[in-house]
């Protein structure tokens, strides 16, 4: 059913028709209209056998799902940002147990400084944490990605998080057609646990493991998430007859054809790219790009395939490797290993910084010229930064970095004046 | 014959002979068809509270719940020695994810319970007293507050055994351990305010508390068995001596226990929906030298000179123990 709706409230909707058994929700922004929703139409009555349960951290959350799981049950929770960080342990543990839950994360920056706006941090953190790691393009393809991550979970009793851009599209109004719940009983069949807690069947579940399995306990979960790379562009094959339309995959190509340059990216900042690739063309570009939907397991294959024969990749990263430069392009980079091209990293949108299109213009001009550094941190206030640097050099007593930094910069009042 | 014929050793006046009991008021353990739900083999040490503590409570879990019974455990001492894999000592469907999230794992599992409409099936959560009153507070309070359909165990033998012994905030006062050492003017554990997870437990109305000691099994095995058939939050908080933190001989686990409960150190009581309702009277008052002599961990109370000052402070706390809960008759 086509309708205007909120991304949160199509998400909410999509989870509802999934039949969830249990949900845990503890509220962080962006994530917490997901969870409203889904509070209320447990209330209501709409999503009918479902129990929701409001926990005390999301530490709780993911610990309460991990229960619910082993227990047999279909189990949904949401987070973003110092909430993935609060759960992390937790994390681990449900993709260690092999527990199939499924989780969106309302993509948000981590602090200090806190920042409640947009970017990949939150997720970056947990990208080794075993978990398959799915970004959304669109509201739609958030609301298509969950119900196909509960088949993925399911079939490989192995966590999935989907990974939603914080308001950019959590908070979006945009026309979504939510599935009906006959489409999604025909795609989604009912959970069968591979393991589940049963007094007719007793069994131990999370033994202390020492190093004589260990390591082929790890690399089980690898090996998992190779399988990944297989089901997943059948799901969504499957996902195409179902409901008529392509959502998920493991990546997309844009206009990549007979591009020299290509331009790698996750999630919502995908649609900017896109649109400033149909200016450049338009401009007589050989420019494309590459929406990485399925982060983990991360696509070599596919990836090489779709950059291999360009002259340089750029990739638009939102979240910043400290020390090193991006997460994004250590995958694309192992994908292209052997072949001699251009690599260049670029840092953006941290923290909701908006990533224009006449600064990508710039930027993919300036690529094509291979005039970028290895790594470069896109529309830096550079002034800024020097400020700051020489303020701290003056003294040894300098004080907090970010408190200066935005006594510099004013209030947004004064800069809208 | 499903009872099993029981040898009857009297010690002095506290031992009550099972064989003198009705079949029905006879300890879970003494029927040849009890569960053994944590079975023979496992890698406790020699004279473990715990190993003890935990065998009762889920014996007669078990004879309460039908033998529908799922256990959520943290991670510690129970957890490790219960199933170094391939082997495990649980004979009934058994989970450990963390240290601190036993509470609400089990509140999970509950939940799960209930919507599959499986609620025969009856959920307990058990820890150690650093996963029940340090790490996993959090989440034990929480699963109190919504009052999810759990019976949480904490053994408690005041402090973290399993990692070589360190302090918890259920370490006593003077107790040496391996960050409280028994070294300079005030050796041992700080004289803090104490954190008394039962009372905490009670101030969440949760519909029952109760404190039980290996030293007092029946007492123990009757607390669980009253605490199973409740709906909502439950509570027991077990004593549970550990010979190798306490530095007590693996022979006096009991009699340790015993001392602990005799001398108003550690009150024996229930509680239903926040409101007292009765303790477990002691039946001869020994003074806290009694039960703080046999253990290494106070050792440097009794090295010359005498701590006598501090001792005392110890004393006071087990006399307002026993005033606060009507320990004597």
């Amino acid at each position: 059913m086509l309708k205007q709706t909120e991304g949160s409230h199509a998400v909410a909707e999509a989870i509802a028709r999934c039949r969830p058994e249990v949900i845990c929700a503890y509220p962080i922004t962006p994530q917490t209209h997901i969870v409203e929703g889904l509070g209320e139409m447990v209330k209501t009555g709409e999503l009918a056998n479902c129990e929701f349960i409001n926990v005390e951290s999301e530490f709780a959350a993911m610990s309460v799902a991990i229960g619910a799981s082993a227990a047999g049950a279909r189990t949904y929770t949401a987070t973003a940002s110092q909430g993935l960080l609060f759960m992390a342990e937790a994390v681990y543990n449900a993709a260690g147990l092999g527990l199939p839950i499924v989780m969106t994360i309302g993509n948000r920056a981590i602090g200090a400084p806190i920042n409640i706006w947009n970017d990949h941090s939150d997720s970056m953190s947990m990208r080794d944490a075993g978990w398959i790691q799915l970004y959304a393009e669109t509201n739609q393809e958030a609301l298509d990605l969950h119900v196909q991550a509960f088949r993925l979970a399911e079939e490989l009793s192995c966590p999935v998080m989907v990974c939603v851009d914080g308001f950019i599209l959590t908070h979006a109004y945009d026309r979504v057609d939510v599935p009906e719940q006959e489409q999604v009983d025909a795609y989604l069949p009912p959970f069968v646990p591979r393991q589940a807690l049963d007094p007719a069947q007793p069994v131990s579940i999370g033994a202390m493991v020492g190093p004589e399995a260990f390591m082929e306990v790890r690399y089980l979960a690898h090996h998992k998430q190779l399988r990944a790379l297989g089901l997943i562009p059948r799901l969504l094959d499957e996902f195409k007859l179902h409901f008529g339309r392509p959502s998920g995959g493991l990546l997309r190509t844009y206009r990549t054809e007979d591009a020299d340059t290509i331009v790698v990216a996750l999630g919502s900042v995908n649609g900017t790219i896109q649109e400033v690739v149909d200016e450049m063309r338009a401009e007589g570009s050989r420019i494309g790009s590459v929406s990485i939907c399925s982060f983990r397991p991360f696509p070599l294959d596919a990836a090489r395939e779709a950059l291999g024969r360009a002259k340089r990749v750029v990739v638009i990263e939102k979240s910043l490797a400290v020390g090193l430069g991006g997460h994004l392009s250590d995958g694309v980079r192992k994908s292209l290993s052997g072949i001699v091209l251009n690599g260049y990293t670029v840092i953006a949108g941290l923290g909701g910084r908006p990533i224009t299109r006449s600064s990508l213009h710039q930027l993919f001009r300036d690529a094509e010229q291979d005039e970028l550094e290895q790594v470069t941190f896109l529309d830096l206030n550079a002034d800024l930064v020097a400020y700051e640097l020489a303020r701290e050099a003056q003294a040894r007593t300098s004080g907090p970095t970010a408190e200066a930094i935005l006594r510099r910069v004013g209030t947004v009042a004064s800069q809208i004046a | 014959m499903e009872m099993q014929p029981i040898k009857f050793y009297q010690t002095a006046t506290f031992t009550v002979g099972n064989r003198l009991l009705g079949e029905h008021e006879r300890s879970v353990q003494a029927n040849m068809r009890r569960t053994n739900s944590l079975n023979s083999g496992h890698r406790a040490c020699q004279g473990c509270g715990e190993a003890l503590g935990a065998r009762y409570a889920i014996d007669a879990a078990m004879r309460a719940s039908s033998s529908q019974l799922a256990a959520v455990n943290a991670t510690g001492c129970l957890e490790v020695f219960s199933t170094p894999y391939p082997e495990t000592s649980w004979q009934i469907p058994w989970i450990h994810s963390l240290f601190g999230n036993a509470a609400a794992v089990a509140s999970g599992v509950a939940a799960a319970m209930r919507v599959k409409g499986r609620e025969e099936v009856r959920v307990i959560a058990q820890g150690g007293d650093g996963g029940t009153t340090d790490i996993g507070f959090g989440c034990l309070s929480g699963m109190f507050e919504r009052n999810d359909d759990v019976l949480y165990i904490c053994y408690d033998n005041e402090a973290y055994m399993n990692t070589g012994v360190q302090r918890s905030s259920a370490t006593p006062p003077a107790a040496r351990t391996a960050t409280t050492a028994a070294v300079g003017p005030a050796p041992g554990n700080v004289f803090g305010t104490g954190k008394n997870v039962p009372l905490i437990a009670m101030a969440h109305g949760i519909p029952y508390v109760a404190t039980a000691s290996v030293a007092n099994l029946r007492d123990l095995e009757f607390k669980v068995t009253k605490a199973m058939p409740i709906r909502g939050s439950r509570y027991i908080h077990i004593h549970v001596p550990c010979p190798l933190g306490w530095g007590s001989a693996p022979a006096d686990t009991i009699k340790v226990a015993r001392l602990a409960v005799e001398s108003g150190l550690f009150p024996l009581f229930e509680a239903e929906h926040g409101e007292f309702v009765n303790s477990t009277k002691i039946r001869r008052k020994v003074p806290v030298d009694e039960y703080l002599c046999l253990q290494k961990r106070f050792a440097h109370l009794f090295a010359k000179p005498v701590d006598s000052t501090r001792i005392a402070l110890i004393q006071a706390i087990a006399d307002h123990n026993v005033k606060r809960f009507e320990l004597l008759g």
